[in-house]
Parts: structure tokens; sequence; C-alpha cells
């Protein structure tokens, strides 16, 4: 009997959170972490609204989020790895050669 | 007419644009090849295409006897325009005719004296290879002076008017490293030019008033509307002419714009004979001849120009009898004689103003080519005497007349020449200025009796200075060494002074009281007063002259004069302040210098630093360094930093959803 | 108020004060570990939803899985203390403005803009049981779901290169001392 509204709502503070995550911290790690948040917000939409029209497609396309998920933090977190064997650090700042 | 309607009347005519392209063609080879050709060549060059003018204008002028009446050749269309069409078309008639052959004429000795005189020049100032330059200006100054005089219209008539001054620009600042602290050539060039400038500005005035009136600046259209409808354009005309009036002031070297003549002395001596004695201040008579048809129609113009003539020939007169330079005598002569040629013109006696111009060409040039002759013999003095080196002869000046002294002996030609000149521009009869002079003497006696006191005395005063001139430079004694050992020219310079000194004598043919060959020939084209012939006004005028010859021996030839270069002039403890002020040219230049220059100078310097510089300029430099700091805050952005970047595309995406909001 | 709105709001509660628990956390593992109990909530929240296949799903493969992944890259490369403000200028203040402007916007379409005011009923049955994603999944959506294996084979073979070890030196040298010893013997 909850409104839909009611999860839209919960759906974008977590998102907001999770960009909120991206853009504050500085430890790599925490950045995915976010990611993985903001991920999950959009994936809680999607069930909401399949549960509201009463399809199937919404939870299909969780299922596929999911799994790419899993494969983009297992390269993401290996990229992380490698980039600490040089740097010696996860800082995100510290990867600023670019600058221009 | 086309050419084709001209081979039906006479095919000579066709000729005509040749008097100036020939010039043009000279100047070009020389441009190009003049340097393989050597100076042999290069005067060959410019004196042959000056000599084919000549030879041009002697055709034309026979064919004009045959054929009477005004002859125009349409050459080529310049602007066509809606509503106005101009063609570059030259008219020969009689008027520009007698132009043409003065200018080609004595363009042409000159051009053969220069090949001998520039060469000694170009050695005593040390610059060999300027020689050719000299050459191509000369001649594009020829070619210009033929477009003003055979031109159909007033606009190409200005055309050559800003062409003769430019040439005459270039030709002062010759040497232009030189002079006064090595820019005063330059200055004189750039005076000449600039006081030219504002009497352009008048006959640019008078053309676009003509424009806007007539609609045409054909010289036929122009002059026959006028004649058929003189009081409608009244206020039109006598704008019109007040405005050439201006232009001549300015070109003709009279009242108040005569300051650049005395300067333009600066430039080497062939171009001061040609372009500042015999042909490019003349211009300014020939506008007002040309012009005679508005200027009848404008009584009070007449008068005007009647006045600055007479005004500018006593002033000028008064000025040359207190100069030291020979070249500035020569030059203030020259004014106070276009005063009486512009005093006729005024007067309405074109005739006579034409005459006094012929002769006035004749002994003028010869006069500045005997001096010029003169310097010559001085500087080579100066080069065989003790002191004598090549290159940078600056402390002695070979042009002041208290270094020189008893030239008879030692340049027997010259001196003759020079006296033939001087007696001829003093009014002794039976030489050619006798007569000129005594015309324009007759018409002010029966125009305006002070207009006629003007002129006497000034005809007396040029009178006493020639003679003070002769005696001083070639009576006396040595003053300096150079003038002891000073040497006789070279053939190729005396040959056209003596042509030009049996031109002073005879040339009173022309026009003489009984057979007035020159009168029946200008009036074919130009109705002016006719001439006459008084006879106790031209004895008058002769004895004046002799009285005047007769107290400059008085003053200078009886008493050795200024034994040493330091005396002071004789005729300075006798007129005391007057003569101060006659040698400090009555003080002219310094009073347009703190009228004219001062003020426009602080106006020129205040536009350019604070206005120039500070404001426009700071315009943009502040446009430039504020896109520049732009461009460093911008920078800063781009930091590296992948926080940042992300936030710039959270910031985009919030912009782009508040769009889709708002819509 | 229902029942159903009093637990979703006590989860919802749960949720975000572990989201930003996550979020300010200094210690990485303590970030972790707030995460995992976000999954755990959402994963109920996905229950309630009648999503049961998807609710263990997110367990295992986002709390199981995922997470487990980070703490061994986090154990792995230590946590370090990073200090709070950065060399960024102003990054804080603007990303939290921005932030607030973007919730609101997403807010103001989501709710607002949307028009949707229905409410989610629970069905008596539930959708996403394992025969029915089965069955989708193998007849309707076979070409994502193969291009998902290829992804995952992808992401298994970047992972292993980048974080393989410089071989070629010792390589070399494993060839040379095989090399010798079979010169030698």
């Amino acid at each position: 009997m909850v409104p839909i509204s009611y999860y839209l709502g919960l759906s974008a503070i977590l998102f907001v959170t999770g960009i909120l995550g991206v853009l504050l911290r500085r430890n790599a790690l925490v950045i995915f972490m976010s990611l993985e948040l903001m991920f999950n917000a959009s994936n809680l939409l999607f069930v909401a609204f399949s549960a509201y029209y009463k399809i199937l497609t919404g939870q299909i396309f969780v299922f596929f989020v999911m799994a790419v998920a899993a494969a983009e933090v297992a390269v993401g977190l290996a990229l992380m790895v490698a980039i600490f064997r040089t740097k010696h650090s996860v800082d995100v700042d510290q990867v600023n050669v670019l600058k221009g | 007419m086309i050419l084709s309607e001209i081979a039906r009347i006479d095919p000579t005519f066709g000729l005509v644009p040749w008097v100036v392209l020939l010039p043009i063609i000279g100047l070009l080879l020389n441009v190009l090849i003049g340097k393989r050709l050597g100076e042999l060549g290069i005067g060959l060059i410019a004196s042959l295409a000056s000599g084919a003018s000549f030879v041009i204008s002697i055709l034309l002028m026979l064919a004009l006897g045959h054929t009477h009446g005004p002859v125009t050749v349409s050459f080529l269309d310049w602007i066509t325009a809606p509503g106005f069409t101009l063609g570059w078309n030259f008219r020969v008639d009689t008027l520009s005719v007698t132009m043409m052959l003065v200018v080609s004429g004595v363009g042409t000795l000159i051009h053969i004296y220069a090949t001998s005189y520039m060469h000694s020049d170009v050695r005593y100032n040390g610059e060999p290879s300027r020689y050719r330059r000299f050459f191509v200006f000369l001649n594009l100054f020829i070619a210009d002076m033929m477009l003003l005089v055979s031109a159909n219209n007033y606009l190409m008539l200005f055309v050559g008017w800003e062409g003769v001054g430019l040439c005459s620009y270039l030709l002062i600042g010759f040497w232009f490293e030189k002079g006064k602290d090595g820019i005063g050539n330059a200055l004189a060039a750039k005076k000449a030019f600039i006081v030219n400038r504002i009497g352009d500005f008048g006959v640019l005035i008078a053309i676009f008033i003509l424009f806007t009136t007539f609609h045409t600046l054909d010289f036929d259209g122009i002059f026959s509307k006028v004649q058929l409808n003189a009081p409608a354009f009244q206020g039109v005309i006598l704008a019109v002419t007040l405005f050439m009036l201006l232009g001549v002031t300015g070109k003709s070297a009279q009242l108040p714009l005569y300051v650049w003549l005395p300067d333009a002395m600066a430039g080497p001596t062939p171009v001061s004979a040609l372009i500042h004695a015999a042909t490019m201040v003349t211009a300014g008579v020939y506008l007002v001849a040309r012009s005679n048809a508005l200027y009848v129609a404008a009584p009070a113009a007449q008068a005007a120009v009647m006045w600055v003539g007479a005004l500018t020939a006593l002033f000028a007169a008064t000025i040359a009898v207190a100069q030291f330079d020979i070249k500035k005598v020569l030059a203030y002569s020259t004014i106070s004689q276009l005063g009486f040629m512009v005093a006729a013109v005024g007067m309405g006696a074109v005739t006579a103003a034409m005459f006094h111009l012929i002769t006035h060409a004749f002994f003028k040039a010869l006069l500045f080519l005997a001096a010029g002759s003169v310097i010559l013999a001085m500087e080579r003095g100066y080069e065989t005497s003790e002191h004598g080196h090549t290159g940078n002869a600056e402390e002695f000046d070979p042009q002041d007349m208290r270094n020189m002294g008893n030239l008879q002996r030692r340049l027997p030609w010259t001196f003759w020449t020079y006296l033939m000149g001087a007696l001829a521009l003093s009014g002794i009869a039976p030489l050619a200025g006798f007569f000129s002079k005594d015309e324009i003497l007759t018409v002010a006696s029966l125009t305006s009796p002070w207009i006629f006191v003007l002129l006497i005395l000034a005809a007396f005063l040029t009178a006493f200075y020639m003679g003070r001139q002769i005696f001083l430079v070639f009576f006396g004694q040595a003053r300096s060494e150079a003038a002891g050992n000073a040497s006789e020219s070279s053939a190729v310079v005396l040959v056209p002074m003596v042509i030009l000194a049996i031109l002073s004598v005879i040339g009173g043919v022309l026009n003489l009281p009984g057979t007035t060959f020159l009168e029946k020939w200008i009036t074919q084209t130009v109705a002016g007063k006719p001439d006459q012939f008084v006879l106790p006004l031209a004895v008058t005028s002769f004895a004046l002259a002799l009285i005047g010859l007769f107290m400059a021996w008085l003053v200078y030839g009886i008493r050795k004069p200024l034994a040493h270069p330091g005396e002071p002039d004789p005729l300075a403890p006798i007129l005391g302040k007057v003569y101060n002020g006659m040698q400090n040219k009555w003080w002219v230049d310094e009073v347009y210098q703190v009228l004219f220059v001062r003020p426009y100078q602080s106006l020129s310097e205040l536009l350019a630093q604070p206005v120039d510089l500070g404001a426009i300029d700071a315009i943009g430099n502040e446009i430039g360094s504020s896109i520049r700091s732009l461009g460093n805050g911008l920078r800063r952005w781009e930091n590296g930093f992948v926080r940042s970047y992300a936030l710039t595309l959270l910031i985009g995406l919030v912009v782009i959803l508040a769009y889709l909001m708002v819509k | 108020m229902s029942s159903g709105v009093i637990i979703f709001g006590v989860l919802a509660i749960v949720a975000v004060a572990s989201a930003i628990g996550m979020l300010i956390s200094q210690n990485s593992v303590y970030s972790a570990l707030f995460l995992v109990v976000n999954f755990s909530v959402i994963a109920v929240l996905y229950l309630i939803l009648g999503a049961p296949f998807i609710a263990l799903a997110q367990i295992t493969v986002y709390a199981g899985a995922i997470v487990v992944l980070f703490l061994f890259v986090i154990m792995m490369l230590g946590t370090e203390r990073l200090t709070g403000s950065g060399p960024i200028r102003g990054q804080r203040l603007i990303a939290i403005l921005v932030g607030a402007v973007f919730l609101a916007e997403v807010t103001v379409f989501l709710i607002w803009r949307s028009g949707l005011t229905g409410v989610i009923t629970p069905s008596a049955t539930d959708l996403s049981t394992p025969v029915s994603i089965g069955n989708a999944l193998f007849t309707t959506y076979t070409l994502p779901f193969e291009a998902t294996s290829l992804i995952l084979l992808v992401a298994v073979i970047g992972a292993i290169v980048l974080t393989h070890p410089e071989q070629s030196i010792s390589r070399k040298q494993t060839l040379k001392t095989v090399q010798k010893k079979e010169t030698r013997g």
C-alpha cells in the first residue's frame, strides 16, 4: 500500500548520496563503493516500477545490471591495484598528470 | 572626338596622348633598365622623352594653325556612373598648346642641362647612384604637367595638379638626408607639400561645387552653361572662383601660401629652374586663364585675384632685395613675377599674362640655370682650393653671394647669359621681359590706379635687386678662395643657357605691339582684354628699370662692396629697420609658426598621446588583456583532478535538466 | 498509516542512514560494512516489492561477492587515512550545492511531473520466480544474456591481465637457466 512516489524519492536520495560520495571522497575504493550505491538506487527504481506495472521487464534489467556491475567492479579493482603498484596510494587526487 | 573623327580633321591631333605617355615611357625605361645604361643612357632617354613631347607639341601647334577651334580627343573612359561620366579627354586648343610648348621646350633644355649638372652634383654630395632617380622624377613631372595642361575637364586637371605637387615634393627632398641638421631638405619638401595641400583643398571644394551645380566637369559643358545663364549661378561661381583662388595662391606661391617656394630652393638647381620657375608654379595662372569664363562672371573674384597678385608682387620684391642666397633672390623674384601674372589674369588680360608666362619661363629658367652654373663653379673652386674635399662640404655654402665676386672674369659664358636674363627680367627694352611686363602695366593703369602703383613699384625693385645680384656675384673682388678658383662649366651646361638667353632676347617678337601674334593666337580660345601699347607708359617703365639698375650700381657697384664676407650689406645702414625686416622675410614664417604650426602640433600631440594611445589603444589592450585573464581563469579548471571533472559533468547534467524543466 | 508504509519508512531510514554512514566514514572498512547494511536493506525492499529472486541475487552477488572483493582489496592496499579537505578549492561546497539542486530537480521530475500517484499493491503471486525469470532470459532476452556472458569473460581476462606481475625478464632468465642446465647436464 505504499505510494510509488515514496520509492521514487528513496531512490533519488540514494542516488544523490552516491553522487556526493563520488565527488567528495578521495579514496578511490570509497568512490567505487559510492558507484555501487548509485547502481543500487537505479535498480530499486526498476524493481519498483516492475511491481507497479506488474511486468517482468524491470527485474530482468536489474539482473543484467547486477551482472555488468560485478564485472565492472572486478576490472575496476584490478585497475586500482595496478595503479597502487606505481603510486603506492589510492588517493584519486594524485592522478593529476593530465593537468592543463 | 574619337580617333576616327580626328583622322578626318587632321590626324596629327591623334598624337596628343603621346605628350603624356612618352615621358611616362621614358621614366619606366629608366626605372627598369636605367642602372645598366649608365649616366649617359639615363640622361639621353629622359631628354629624348621630353624632346619628343616637344616635337609633338610643335606638330599640334602647326595643326592648330590650319584647323581652328578646340579639338578634344577622348582617350579612355575613367568614371562611368549613372548620371555622371568622366573620361580622360585631351584638349588641344591654343591655350593648352602654348603651355605644352613652354613646358616641354624649357623642360627639354633643362633635361639636357641637368645631365651635366647632376653628374657634378651627385659627386659633390657623395652619392653617384642617385643620378637615375632624378631623371625618373623629372620625367614624371613632365608627364604630370602635360596632363594638367592638356586636360579637358577639371578632374584630370586636378590629377595633373596633384601629380606635379608630388614631383615637387620628391625633387625638393632629393637630398633628403642633407640640409640643416640632416633634415633640412626633408622639412622643406614637407612644407611644400603641406602648404600646397591647403591650396589643393580649395581646388577640391571648387570641383565639388562645380559638380553638384553643373553635374559635369568638362570645360565646354560648364563654360557654355555659365555663358548662357550667368546670373542664375552667381553665388556658385563666386564660391568656385574664390576657392580656386586659394588653390592658385598655393600652387603659384602667392600671398598667403607662398612660404614654401623659398624653402623649395633646397632642391637641386634644375628642379628650381623647371618646377619652381617655369612650369609648375604657372599652373595656377593657367587655371585662372582656363576658367576665364567663370571669372568674367564674378567681378568680385576677379578683383580679389588682382589684389592678391599685385600685393604679392610688391611684397616678394621687397624681400628679394635683402637676401644673400643666390637662389633665394631668384625664388622671391619668381614669386613677385607670378604676382604680375596673377594680377594680369585677375584683370582679365589673359594674353598679357600668358605672354609674361612665356617670357618669364625663358629668362627665369635661364637665371636659375646660370645660377646653377655659378654654384657648380663655386663647388669646383672649393674642391680645388686648399680646404676642398669631396662629400661633406657643409661649412662652405656655395650659394651664398657673400662668398662670390668677380666671377665675370672666370666664368665669361655664364656671365653673359646671366646678364641677358637679368636685363630681360628687369624690363630693359628691347628684351622679352620689357614687352610682356609693359603690357601688364598698361592694363593695370587702365584698370585700377592702386594696382598700377603696386606693380610699378615692384618693377622698380625688380630692376634694383637684379642689379644688386649682378654686381655682388660678377663684379668686385673675389671674396673667397672658391670664387677665386672657379672654373667655367661644360658645354652641355652652357648650351641650354645660351639657347634660353637668345630666347630671352628675341622673345618679345611673340607679341610686339604692332604684330600681336600671341594675342591672335590665344584669343582663339580665351577672349581677354585686348593688349594696348601706350608709349608714354612704356617709356616710363623703361626709365624706371634703368634707374633701378643705376641705383644698384651706386650702392653695390662703385664701392667695392663686402670686401670680406663678414661685412654687412651696404644697404643696411641706409634703410635701417626696414632692411632688417626685408632680410628676415618680414617674419612671415615665424608668424605662421606661432599662429598655425604650433597649435596644430600641440593638437596632434594631444590626439596622439592621451587620445590615441590612452583611450583608443587602451580599449584594444583592455580587450586583449581581459581575454587573457579570462583564459587564465578558465585554465584553472583544467586541473587534472578527476573529481572536479566529475563535478563539471554533474553541473552540465543539472543545467540540462533545468532546461528540460523549464521547457 | 498502514503497516506497509511504516515498514517502508523504517527500511528507508536505515538505508539512507547507512548510505550516509558509508559516505562520511573515514575508515574504508567501515564504509564497506555500511555498504553491506545498505545492500541488505535494499534486498529486503525487493522482497517487499515482490521480487524474491532479485532479492536473493542482490545478497549473493552484491553483498556476498562484490563487497567481499572490496574488502579483499582494502585489506591488500591498506586503509589510508586521507585528510578530508583536498587540493581542490570549493569542491565540497559546490558539490553539495549542486547535489542538492540535482536532488530537487530529480524529485520534481520523478514525483511532480511524472504524475504517478498510484500505489504499489502487493500481488498474490510473485512475479519473479526463477521459472519466470529463466523463461524470459532464455526466450525473449537471449541475446543480452549471451552478451553478458561475454562481458563477464572479458572482465575476468581484464582483471587477470591488469594484475599480472611483469614476467618478461624472469621468463628470459628462466629460459637461460634452463638452457644452461641443458648444456651442462
